[in-house]
């Protein structure tokens, strides 16, 4: 091998790098906020909802844990345009995190909430609360602590999977790494580069969710 | 131009579903290898082979098989090897399952209880007869449903290896796509395809799990 | 020579030295019973003898096998010293007849139909030889400690070491597996056992070992130590005053 590494390209193209690993980030605060948002509601619908939604649910859970998320963008951006929605890149790479995260999420939330001692819904039953003001009030953040850790591995697994918006033209970190190799022929290099950052970004990630759940859960509640 | 019936265009979608067949069964295959390699190195009272096998499975789940994937069908090129596709994709899924299968059987031996290891070191057997005899056979069972769920990760994980060319269901619906200008039509087939492969792996490691559950209970 | 050595054991996790130097020498055919307050070092004690647990110092030695960190010297120890185990710990995925025969098999070379020779005669001294092809689950607690006496038997050992095997059990269901034992005694097999039986071992031991803050605080032949309890730790244990 007569390889000269050569990494003096990151002088003259790091701001595709920066912009590229804010859109990153960007992604994946909307697709965390919105898409476990998402996932409490369907976790709800299948756990303690109405009937008649829980199948349409269901369906929309099992569609999307069983088909790859590049399809489901190329679903959103390239074919929904066809019903009438034309969406920018962004928006359908958007769209489709939430989409994909909201699925996810709400099987391990679920899995949360089943593990709720019934004792719970009969104390809150006993003191006259509505099925729903106990799941909101009692059950709900017992059951996201008991899984914070599944959640945000979830998480995490969905920020590296956001690397594929690069083929919508959705201009995150490695759109980024695709323009640089594409310029300076350095594909190693420029790969080598933004792995580097995703890996990096990931180790944030789980500190940063660490820290969320560090905050929003009581410090000693219950298993 | 053409016209194509959506016959013409699920039978292309079928025939190209072969090489995500196949591409997932040597990743899966290929990747339990690799993993249980890893497993034996994650578990060993070696320090330095545990370090290995900890950062190598830290690499790999935290960084995205994309990348994986284009260092290397780019990175081989370095040595001078030209690489095809089907060689980029099929190493790069290996050695990702392999890190995700490691992991998942590495909970699986070490829920077993502390006294299995105890029970068969008091009765004379050294490490690898203690994994052989008694620690893996009873993790084994255990690891079957995650096992088998993992395999819905690594079909879906195929579709990637569109994005460096190597010709499979997803490529197969932009080739389509192309030609036809219908996506919606040839993504929903598409997805329905996929939905057809990893559902039943979906359902059957949930029914796997369901009675393991209960058969515990018995216990 | 004694049977079992144990010259100067001291033993610590992290800053805690749960054994404080401990010397105790058994002779062949001698029934040893273990008392003391939970956290005295008792178990751990009888652990380190199996090579269970590493000894931060001094020496153990089993009919001249010596206790050291390597795998060769552990299986030479415990090819000689059998263990039995509070919680049973008989393998799940095999049958009676599976767990007894499973290490001679492994460990010892032995072939299969000697093994399950080995393994009915085994059975059939507990008392169990008609459930050799039932699973550990399908069997109650005290079948199950039996099942386990039997699969440190089929290996031949020089002694045993029974770690509170009747704490774990129904209290109907002791009496049976202490008979085992007492069979044992009378057989001529050394043993040491840490128990909370004090009547087993008033009538059974030879000597009885009272440990008291990772040391030994009291030895001696049961119907002394329990007759006559010199230090206020022992009075207090055993409730006399």
């Amino acid at each position: 091998m007569n390889y000269h590494f050569e990494f003096g390209w990151l002088f003259e193209y790091y701001p595709q790098i920066i912009k590229g690993i804010g859109i990153t980030i960007q992604l994946i605060a909307i697709g965390a906020v919105a898409g476990i948002s998402l996932g409490i509601v369907c976790a709800w619908v299948r756990a303690l909802g109405p009937l008649w939604l829980k199948p349409v649910v269901a369906a929309y859970v099992e569609l999307i844990r069983n088909t790859p998320f590049l399809i489901q963008l190329f679903f959103i951006f390239f074919g929904l345009p066809s019903l009438g929605l034309q969406l920018s890149e962004l928006q359908a790479a958007n769209i489709a995190m939430v989409v994909n995260l909201g699925a996810y999420s709400s099987e391990i939330i679920r899995a949360g909430i089943q593990a709720t001692p019934k004792g719970q819904f009969e104390a809150g039953a006993s003191l006259a609360m509505t099925p729903f003001e106990t799941f909101r009030h009692v059950v709900l953040i017992p059951s996201l602590q008991r899984i914070w850790p599944a959640l945000s591995s979830q998480v995490v697994i969905v920020m590296l999977g956001s690397a594929v918006v690069s083929q919508i033209a959705a201009e995150d970190l490695t759109f980024a790494a695709n323009f640089i190799q594409s310029r300076t022929f350095r594909a190693f290099e420029a790969y080598m580069v933004s792995t580097a950052v995703y890996l990096l970004l990931a180790v944030l990630l789980r500190q940063v969710l660490g820290t969320v759940g560090w905050l929003i859960f009581p410090r000693r509640a219950a298993k | 131009m053409i016209e194509f019936t959506i016959w013409d265009v699920l039978r292309n979608l079928l025939l190209a579903s072969r090489w995500t067949i196949v591409l997932s069964l040597v990743s899966f295959i290929g990747g339990g290898l690799v993993g249980l390699v890893l497993l034996f190195l994650r578990i060993s009272r070696r320090k330095w082979a545990r370090a290995v096998a900890k950062y190598y499975i830290e690499l790999f789940q935290g960084t995205p098989l994309l990348m994986q994937l284009f260092i290397a069908f780019f990175g081989l090129g370095l040595f001078g090897i030209d690489v095809p596709a089907w060689l980029a994709a099929g190493l790069a899924l290996i050695l990702w399952s392999a890190a995700f299968l490691g992991e998942i059987w590495r909970g699986c031996v070490e829920a077993i209880a502390k006294g299995q290891w105890e029970a068969s070191a008091s009765l004379g057997m050294g490490r690898l007869q203690q994994m052989r005899y008694v620690i893996l056979p009873q993790a084994m069972r255990i690891a079957v449903p995650p096992t088998v769920g993992f395999s819905v990760q690594v079909i879906k994980g195929t579709a990637l290896t569109s994005i460096i060319g190597f010709v499979e269901l997803s490529k197969a619906g932009t080739v389509v796509t192309n030609a036809t200008f219908q996506p919606f039509t040839v993504y929903g087939l598409v997805a329905l395809i996929y939905f057809a492969l990893c559902w039943p792996l979906s359902k059957s490691s949930q029914i796997l799990e369901r009675k393991l559950n209960v058969a515990h209970r018995n216990h | 020579m004694s049977l079992i050595e144990i010259t100067d054991v001291r033993k610590s996790f992290g800053d805690n030295e749960v054994l404080k130097g401990i010397d105790l020498d058994v002779e062949p055919g001698e029934v040893i019973a273990i008392i003391g307050k939970s956290g005295s070092g008792k178990s751990t004690l009888l652990r380190c003898i199996n090579g269970l647990e590493t000894i931060s110092d001094g020496s153990i030695s089993v009919g001249g096998a010596q206790l050291l960190d390597d795998e060769a010297h552990l299986k030479a120890l415990r090819l000689k010293v059998g263990m039995i185990f509070q919680q049973f710990n008989l393998f799940p995925h095999l049958t009676v007849g599976g767990n007894v025969m499973l290490s001679q098999m492994v460990v010892k070379k032995t072939p299969k139909p000697a093994a399950e020779a080995m393994a009915r005669k085994m059975l059939e001294r507990v008392g169990l030889d008609h459930k050799f092809d039932a699973y550990p689950d399908e069997l109650s607690g005290g079948q199950q400690q039996r099942v386990a006496i039997a699969r440190a038997l089929a290996m031949q050992p020089i002694a045993l070491l029974c770690d509170e095997i009747t704490s774990a059990l129904d209290p109907e269901l002791v009496a049976e597996v202490l008979a085992v034992v007492r069979e044992l005694a009378a057989e001529g097999m050394t043993l040491l056992m840490v128990t909370h039986e004090m009547k087993f071992a008033r009538d059974v031991c030879s000597r009885v070992v009272f440990m008291h803050q990772g040391r030994v605080h009291e030895i001696g032949p049961p119907e002394e130590v329990f007759a006559n309890p010199r230090t206020p730790e022992l009075k207090q244990f055993l409730g006399v005053h």
